[in-house]
Order: structure tokens, then C-alpha cells, then sequence
């Protein structure tokens, strides 16, 4: 143990390459790499990446095997909205106890998936692997297929035991479950021009926004994987003739899945700000090589665009030339966001995420300008020291970092999965300029000396 | 867009659906967040730290730092002493704490880690020298619920700091889970009886923080290590709650045992215990206390408050009379409320709790004469439990944490909010509960909702009360 008493480390000398310094730092980004002990990350787990992934599917039951917490701590935990069913509200757990710890939690598994059906009536099951379920030797698979055969109904395990990686590997559980669905009605024919939406959650109503976008250009969505999300839709999926892949995190191990086995090819988009949400548009017109579907989305982008700016305008005049910091889960998301910004006048002096790769920071730092700080797996002790010396107006993230922000007296914006605001698409856009505005520019911060 | 789905009937489960508790780490934590320069750490994987603090977060409004010895697959196998050794290093080195403590989670103590061995093995390591105080509570999260974990704690830190020395003019006062500004306002009580108390524990700044000119990476406030070492040396033990008592494993000697309890067998510290104090009956009781251990009587100001809330039971009793209420939470938070409920003459239908000491209903029973043996008492209950039996209850209002925000839509119905967590609103931390002045507080919500609730389903005009 290297113990240093005479001061505080500003940055664990072991992530000191994952912290980078647009002009300045002689190293490349270091990112995909397990969170150290005791470094405080902002990262949940294995368990987590897969529950928030597949928990918009609000026909499904949502059952997870292992101690309270787990559960507990995950119950409706995003705003995913759902237009019918909403099962997926409900927070299901077998609660193990010490008893069953010592015997084995099969027993237990077994009934709560019997009954949970019984009452319920779910389209399907996903049942998810806490961390002590490996140790104690269940085995779900067992009982998943057991209880599948008895109540002729899909039960998909997911193996997100939270020790057995990061989150990204927790959205690869949950992508193995989903393609076990994806392919299981052949009945279906799709219409010409159908997608599927990978990664987009519905928080706060979004993808209906989406939909709206591109039914008006003639494109048809089967599925949107897992916003809105229903089972018998997904069973579908591989009717499409593309994925479009936002959040590119969570949702690309299922799409290069759907490449391999079925040959459906996917773009990456985001919705986030006019300039991406207009390329996702755009993008998936110049798939399908169709000039009057690319026309049609032309027009839907100036048509919005002819009362989004006028409606900037004086958020931009407010806003311009303010410093902002974002740490968000996603790098993806990150790119989206500094765009985003920049089109109400603020300039992104600290960006980072939670799980970006080495793309996304390189894109970032091509974005950025010189002298903005990119970190990979940050903690609170570094946030706030780089929020401090950059002296930004605004801090963009999610509930963890929201304290930080307001203790140091800076304006914030939930970017996470819990808000209650949509900021996807044209109209996305103006909520988001509107809250930047509201926090950056209230009169509270006058009694806070910075 | 349909409804939450809700059973229209009652059937068994073994399942919990809508947990009405939460695990053993988190209540370890908070307990730990009351100890001056501490910060807490959680022996598992990342996700337990992240998920605990953003929960706890989310109810104070504060900068929660919790660490992770971070398990991976080779953790399981090889055990986590590495790990721990590196998280150490590394909160050390970035929070020069004071103390540390280690909670275990259900996965370090399902491969059965010896966290006490391993601490020992690094404090007797020469080359490290000058450590923090390190001390470690074993919070299986498949046993109990978080007020185990919160109360093994508080058991845990007394025995790890406290030390023999002669005795002291001080006062234990252990409160229990309760608000921030609940432990400002009885600390502020002591001083009033003149009695210099050590509070354990005291997150009543930690976790409620002025604004900063500066970052602090450990919040200021909290017990200081120096009075935690005087704890055994006290004349005598304040503690509120009836169900403090750690059971996990066999430890004790397999005796069941609070933080009060073993004082006073291990150092002879006489112990006044009662419930926590919500209401007058068992604000009377709590006031009579302080008054016999400080020998002083009760400080005119007491008095005021106790005639205000008084005053008040005059003025508001009729619009709450025979309305039936649905309590739940921590069986200590619940049984307060039962009695607080009871003795204003609303009828308490159902109370519930996640957790399952098999005492709630003997202890309800006790402590509300009114309507005590009516009340439908549920233990290792969970929220789904609670709403299909609001179906047949029909309650007039719901009292306990956010969490049963959607009962009390589902059934139209107000829900004052109380006790942990409040995520859905601000002010979580500074919500009174105890003494008269909490009481005042709580008692006027209650009121003023079931005002409110007639005066918006009625064509009066209702200018006046």
C-alpha cells in the first residue's frame, strides 16, 4: 500500500491516462478498462447495463433472482414510457434469504416464476442472474426452461451476474436475450421501408416523437428495441430491412447479431440537437436509395428548423459564450450533446462518459477545442476538481452528479435516464435549450460565491 | 395507456413485488456517514456502491461518496484481500479520512470473506503506517433489511472505538434512522436540558450540508472519533426505537443485542430506551427521561411547544377523527406513527413493514390504546401487498416514504410523506417527525390534507375551515 499523507490526490496515478487535455497531453485517451478499487466510479454493474436495457419491454415480466437490493434499487428506475401494458413497472424479486443462500434459491425461483405467471399473464419472462446466483450454483437455465415447458411461455435468462464485467457487459447479456426473441414469428411480412429503432428507451415519450419523424417520411418502424418494447413485436425484428443503432453502447452487440445472422445492416445515429436528429433522417433515406423519401425528409427538417431557430434565438443571445461540463454514461451521447450546445452559443470545456470506447473519444477530440478536458470512468473527486478549474456555467449528467453541480453553485442538466423531459429530436431540442437556460441563467446563483 | 397492473385479490406469494425495504449495506452506510471523516466502503462489486449512493442521493440532495473494492470474476475466486488493499490505498490517498468502514455485501460474504482477518493483516503490515481507524460491519444483504445493516453499525462503531477511560459528565444519545433535521432538533434538546450528549449516529450535516466555497471531498459534521472513545465512559444511554436489537448470524454469543444494550452490560452504562418520540404520549415519555437523567425539569420552551401541539389537537381533531389511515416503512418509523395516529382518533387499518422482527404487533398493541388491537399488522410485506389491501381498506390517506406514491394515486387518496426515502420531492432531509415540534409539524400535514382533500371534492366554497 503506497499511502501519501501530505495531500489529496487530484487524480489516482493509475487513471492518470484516462484523463486527457486537448493540446496538451503528450498520451492517447486509455478507456474499456475495469474501474478501480476504491476510485469511487460512477459506474454501476454487470446487473444494471441488462436491467436498464431490457426494463422498457412493458409486456414482459421482469423477475430478479437474488437478494432484496438489487431490486429494490432498480424499481421503475427510468421514465420508459409505455402506450398499453405496464407490467414492466413492477419491481419483481425472489428477495433470497440467508436460507436460501445456504440451500440453494432454485426452489424459490421456481415458485415465484410459477406464481408471477399464474397472476400476471406476461408475452414472455426475462430473468435476470444477481451476483451471489453463480456462487450459490443455481441453475436458472434449468429452471428458466423447466417453467417455460410447464407454462408453454418464453423465459429467457439473463446472465448479469454484477461481478462478471462493467455495464457494457451487462448490455451484452441483455442483447443475447433479445436475439433469443428476435426471429420467432416468420408469419409476419414486413412493408417496404421498415426499420427498427436499437437504443432508444421512450424516456419521457421520445420515440412517439421519432415515430412521427419518420412515418412522415415513409419509413415504417416494427420494432424499437426496447423503448415501448413488446415481446411479439421483437419477435419480428428480423423482417426489417435496417437497424438504426442509437446509443451505441447498449444496442450494437444485437445489431452486428442481426447482421450476421439475417443480414440486416445497421447505420449509428443519435436524435440528439438538429444536426444529428436531421442526419439520422437523412441517413435513412439515402439507404434505402430513395430520392423522394429524402425529399420528404428535406422538408420536414426545414419545415422544423423555419420555427426551432427563431424559438433558439434568445436562448442562443443568453447562452453564448457559457462553459459547460458533461459526463454522461454513454460517449455517444457526449458527442450529441457538445453539438448540441454549441447551437445555443455554449462551448463544452470538460467532456466525459462512463463507457466510451476509443472512436467515440477520438471524435470528441476532433470536436472539442483545445484545452477541453475528455476523461474516461471519472469519479466525484475529479469532477469536481475539473469543474472548478474549468469555471463552467453549466454541468450536464445524470442524479450522481447533479450534487456536485449545485454544491459548487453551477447550473444542471439531467441528461440521464430518469428525466422527466423529453430532448430527443426538433422539438427535444428547444426542452433542452430551455432547461440549459433556466438553470445557467437563474437569478439563485447570485447569492453563491464562485 | 393502461394502469400499474393490481390484483384484484389476495393470493399468497413468495416472491416480493415493490420491495417495502431495502438492504443491509445501504443502511450501514448511512449509519457510517455519521462519523466525523469517514467515509464508507463497500466490499463487492461496483454496482452495489453506485446503486446505494445514488439512492441515498437521491433522498438528501448531497454528494454521497461511497467506495467499491470493485469484485471482478477473479475476486470470486481468489478472494478480495487485493482489492481491498488497492481501495484502501486509493480512498486514502484521495479523502485522507479520518476512519473507514467496511461493510460486506451478500457476495464477500457468500465466498466468505474474512474481512476482521484481512484489516488485520494490513494494520500489522509495518510499512503502513499512520492508517485511518478501519473498522468492518458484516451486512449479508440477504439477511434482514437496512435497518439490520444500520443498527449492526452502530453496535459496530461503539465497540471499535470506544475506549476505557475514566468516566465522563456525557450522555449516549443513539436516535436511530431519522431525518437530519430531526437529529438537529434533539441535539438542540440535550443542550436545552443542559446535557452534554454524543450522538450516534450524527449525519445531521454530512448528509445536510450548507452550500460550499469549497469542495469538500469528506462533508463536514459528524461525531468526532475523541467522543466516540468516551461513548463507554458515559453515566448514561438514550435510545430510541424498539427494535435496535442486531441479530445477524451468531454473533454475541447469539445474544440480540443493541448499541445501548451492550454498554450497559459491557460498561454498566445505564440505559433509558423508549420509541421513538412522535406524539404526545411518547413525547411525554421521551421529555420524562431527559428530565430524570439530566435531573433539570423540562425547559419552558419544551413546555410552549407541548401546549401549542396541544392547542392544536383541540382545533384540528374533528377532520381527522375515524379517518383510516395505511402506515408503513421501518417498524420503528411505523410503530411511531401507529401511536402518534392513535391518540389523535384516526383508526389506523393496516400497518406494514418489510421488515420481520415478530414483534411489530405486539409492540403496536402496546403503545396504541385507542385502537391498537384492530390495526391489521404485516410483516415481510412488500408495496404490492400494501395496495391490494388498500382495495378492501378503502383508506382515507397513506403515510410513509415516496415509494407509495402510486397506492395513494391508484386510489386517489393523500400520501404524507415521511421517513426514507423521499426521492419525489425536496426537503426529504429536512422533514420533523420527532419531539413537539416535529410532531406539530406532522400533525398539521395530517390535518391540512384531509382539509384540503374534502375542500377539493366539494362544492362549498370553503373559504373557511
Amino acid at each position: 500500500m503506497h499511502i501519501d499523507h501530505t495531500t489529496m490526490e487530484k487524480i489516482i496515478k493509475e487513471r492518470s491516462t484516462q484523463v486527457h487535455t486537448i493540446g496538451t497531453s503528450a498520451h492517447d485517451l486509455d478507456c474499456e478498462k475495469k474501474s478501480l478499487a476504491g476510485s469511487v466510479s460512477q459506474r454501476a454493474c454487470v446487473f444494471c447495463g441488462s436491467r436498464v436495457v431490457l426494463y422498457p419491454i412493458a409486456d414482459a415480466l421482469h423477475l430478479i433472482h437474488g437478494p432484496i437490493g438489487c431490486a429494490a434499487y432498480t424499481w421503475d428506475i427510468r421514465g420508459a414510457l409505455s402506450s398499453g401494458p405496464q407490467l414492466h413497472r413492477l419491481s419483481f424479486s425472489t428477495d433470497l434469504r440467508e436460507r436460501d443462500v445456504v440451500f440453494g434459491g432454485e426452489p424459490k425461483l421456481y415458485t415465484a416464476l410459477t406464481e408471477l405467471i399464474e397472476a400476471y399473464k406476461p408475452k414472455a419472462a426475462f430473468v435476470y442472474s444477481t451476483c451471489i446466483v453463480g456462487i450459490i450454483g443455481d441453475d436458472v437455465d434449468a429452471i428458466c426452461r423447466r417453467v417455460s415447458a410447464e407454462q408453454n411461455l418464453d423465459i429467457l435468462p439473463v446472465m448479469s451476474e454484477g461481478f462478471k464485467g462493467t455495464k457494457k457487459d451487462g448490455y451484452k447479456a441483455a442483447c443475447d436475450a433479445l436475439a433469443k426473441l428476435v426471429g420467432t414469428d416468420n408469419e409476419f411480412q414486413a412493408p417496404p421501408f421498415s426499420i427498427n429503432i436499437l437504443g432508444d428507451f421512450n424516456l419521457a415519450g421520445e420515440l412517439w416523437m421519432l415515430k412521427e419523424y419518420y412515418e412522415k417520411i415513409g419509413v415504417n418502424i416494427i420494432t424499437c428495441l426496447t423503448g415501448d418494447g413488446r415481446i411479439d413485436e421483437i419477435r419480428q425484428a428480423h423482417k426489417a430491412s435496417l437497424n438504426v443503432v442509437q446509443c451505441s453502447g447498449s444496442m450494437m452487440h444485437l445489431a452486428k447479431e442481426m447482421e450476421d445472422k439475417y443480414g440486416i445492416p445497421f447505420i449509428k445515429v443519435s436524435y440528439f440537437g438538429i444536426e444529428d436528429m436531421a442526419d439520422a433522417l437523412y441517413e435513412v433515406a439515402r439507404f434505402f436509395k430513395n430520392d423522394e423519401m429524402l425529399q420528404q425528409a428535406r422538408d420536414l427538417v426545414s419545415e422544423e428548423i423555419k420555427t426551432l431557430l427563431p424559438a433558439l434565438a434568445p436562448f442562443k443571445e443568453k447562452l453564448q459564450g457559457k462553459k459547460a461540463a458533461i459526463y454522461v454514461g454513454g460517449a455517444f451521447k457526449a458527442i450529441s450533446l457538445v453539438k448540441a450546445l454549441r447551437l445555443i452559443g455554449m462551448e463544452t470545456v470538460m467532456v466525459g462518459s462512463q463507457t466510451g470506447n476509443k472512436d467515440d473519444y477520438n471524435l470528441l477530440k476532433k470536436l472539442c477545442n483545445e484545452g477541453t478536458i475528455i476523461v474516461d470512468d471519472s469519479n466525484p473527486n475529479e469532477l469536481s476538481e475539473f469543474v472548478k478549474e474549468k469555471d463552467v456555467d453549466l454541468f450536464i449528467g445524470g442524479v450522481k452528479e447533479r450534487p456536485i453541480a449545485y454544491k459548487l453553485g453551477i447550473g444542471f442538466c439531467d441528461h440521464n435516464h430518469e428525466r422527466k423531459e423529453a430532448l430527443a429530436g426538433f422539438e427535444g431540442m428547444l426542452n433542452f435549450a430551455n432547461e440549459v437556460y433556466a438553470s445557467v441563467t437563474s437569478p439563485v446563483w447570485k447569492f453563491f460565491k464562485r | 395507456m393502461e394502469k400499474i397492473p393490481t390484483l384484484s385479490y389476495i393470493r399468497p406469494f413468495v416472491s416480493t413485488r415493490n420491495a417495502c425495504k431495502l438492504c443491509s449495506p445501504l443502511g450501514a452506510c448511512i449509519a457510517i456517514k455519521g462519523i466525523e471523516g469517514c467515509v464508507p466502503l463497500i466490499h463487492g462489486s461496483q454496482g452495489c456502491a453506485t446503486y446505494i449512493r445514488r439512492y441515498i442521493i437521491s433522498h438528501y440532495k448531497e454528494p454521497v461518496d461511497i467506495a467499491s473494492s470493485n469484485f471482478s470474476e477473479e475476486t470470486t475466486i481468489f478472494g478480495g484481500e487485493n482489492n481491498l488493499k488497492t481501495a484502501l490505498t486509493n480512498v486514502i490517498n484521495q479523502y485522507q479520512p479520518k476512519a473507514i468502514g467496511i461493510t460486506t455485501t451478500c457476495l464477500s460474504e457468500t465466498i466468505g470473506e474474512d474481512v476482521p482477518l484481512q484489516l488485520s493483516n494490513i494494520r500489522n503490515d509495518s510499512s503502513n503506517s499512520n492508517l485511518p481507524s478501519l473498522f468492518t460491519i458484516s451486512t449479508p444483504s440477504y439477511q434482514g433489511t437496512h435497518m439490520d445493516g444500520f443498527n449492526a453499525t452502530v453496535l459496530e462503531i461503539i465497540k471499535h472505538f470506544t475506549k476505557k477511560m475514566p468516566s465522563a459528565d456525557k450522555v449516549n444519545f443513539f436516535p436511530g434512522f431519522v431525518s437530519p433535521a430531526d437529529i438537529r432538533h434533539l441535539k438542540e434538546v440535550f443542550i436545552d436540558f443542559n446535557i452534554d450528549a454524543i450522538t450516534l449516529p450524527d449525519y445531521s450535516d454530512t448528509l445536510d450540508n450548507p452550500v460550499w466555497e469549497k469542495y469538500y471531498r469528506v462533508p463536514k459534521g459528524g461525531t468526532p472519533i475523541s467522543e466516540l472513545e468516551q461513548i463507554g465512559s458515559a453515566y448514561a444511554s438514550v435510545e430510541l426505537g424498539s427494535f435496535t436489537e442486531v441479530k445477524q448470524g451468531g454473533k454475541n454469543g447469539g445474544k440480540e443485542l443493541s448499541a445501548a444494550t451492550w454498554l450497559e452490560n459491557e460498561h454498566g452504562i445505564k440505559n433509558h430506551k423508549t420509541i421513538l418520540p412522535i406524539g404526545m404520549n411518547s413525547c411525554d415519555t421521551f421529555f420524562d427521561i431527559l428530565s430524570k437523567v439530566s435531573g433539570k425539569d423540562i425547559p419552558t420552551k419544551y413546555v410552549m411547544q407541548r401546549g401549542r401541539l396541544l392547542d392544536s389537537y383541540a382545533d384540528g381533531h374533528k377532520y381527522i377523527f375515524g379517518k383510516k389511515a395505511v402506515v408503513y416503512g421501518e417498524e420503528d418509523l411505523v410503530l411511531a406513527l401507529c401511536s402518534f395516529l392513535d391518540e389523535i382518533g384516526v383508526e389506523v387499518a393496516l400497518a406494514a413493514s418489510g421488515a420481520n422482527s415478530g414483534k411489530l404487533q405486539k409492540e403496536i398493541i402496546k403503545h396504541c390504546p385507542e385502537h391498537g388491537k384492530s390495526i391489521k399488522v404485516m410483516s415481510d410485506s412488500d408495496f404490492e401487498q400494501i395496495n391490494e389491501e388498500c382495495n378492501l381498506i378503502k383508506p382515507d390517506f397513506l403515510i410513509g416514504n415516496s415509494k407509495g406514491q402510486y397506492i395513494a394515486k391508484n386510489y386517489n387518496v393523500p400520501l404524507i410523506r415521511v421517513g426514507f426515502p423521499i426521492h419525489d420531492r425536496i426537503g426529504g432531509q429536512r422533514v420533523n417527525h420527532l419531539g413537539y415540534y416535529g410532531t406539530q409539524e406532522l400533525f398539521d400535514k395530517v390535518v391540512n390534507a384531509m382539509i384540503e382533500y374534502k375542500q377539493n371534492n366539494s362544492p362549498i366554497g370553503y373559504k373557511y375551515m
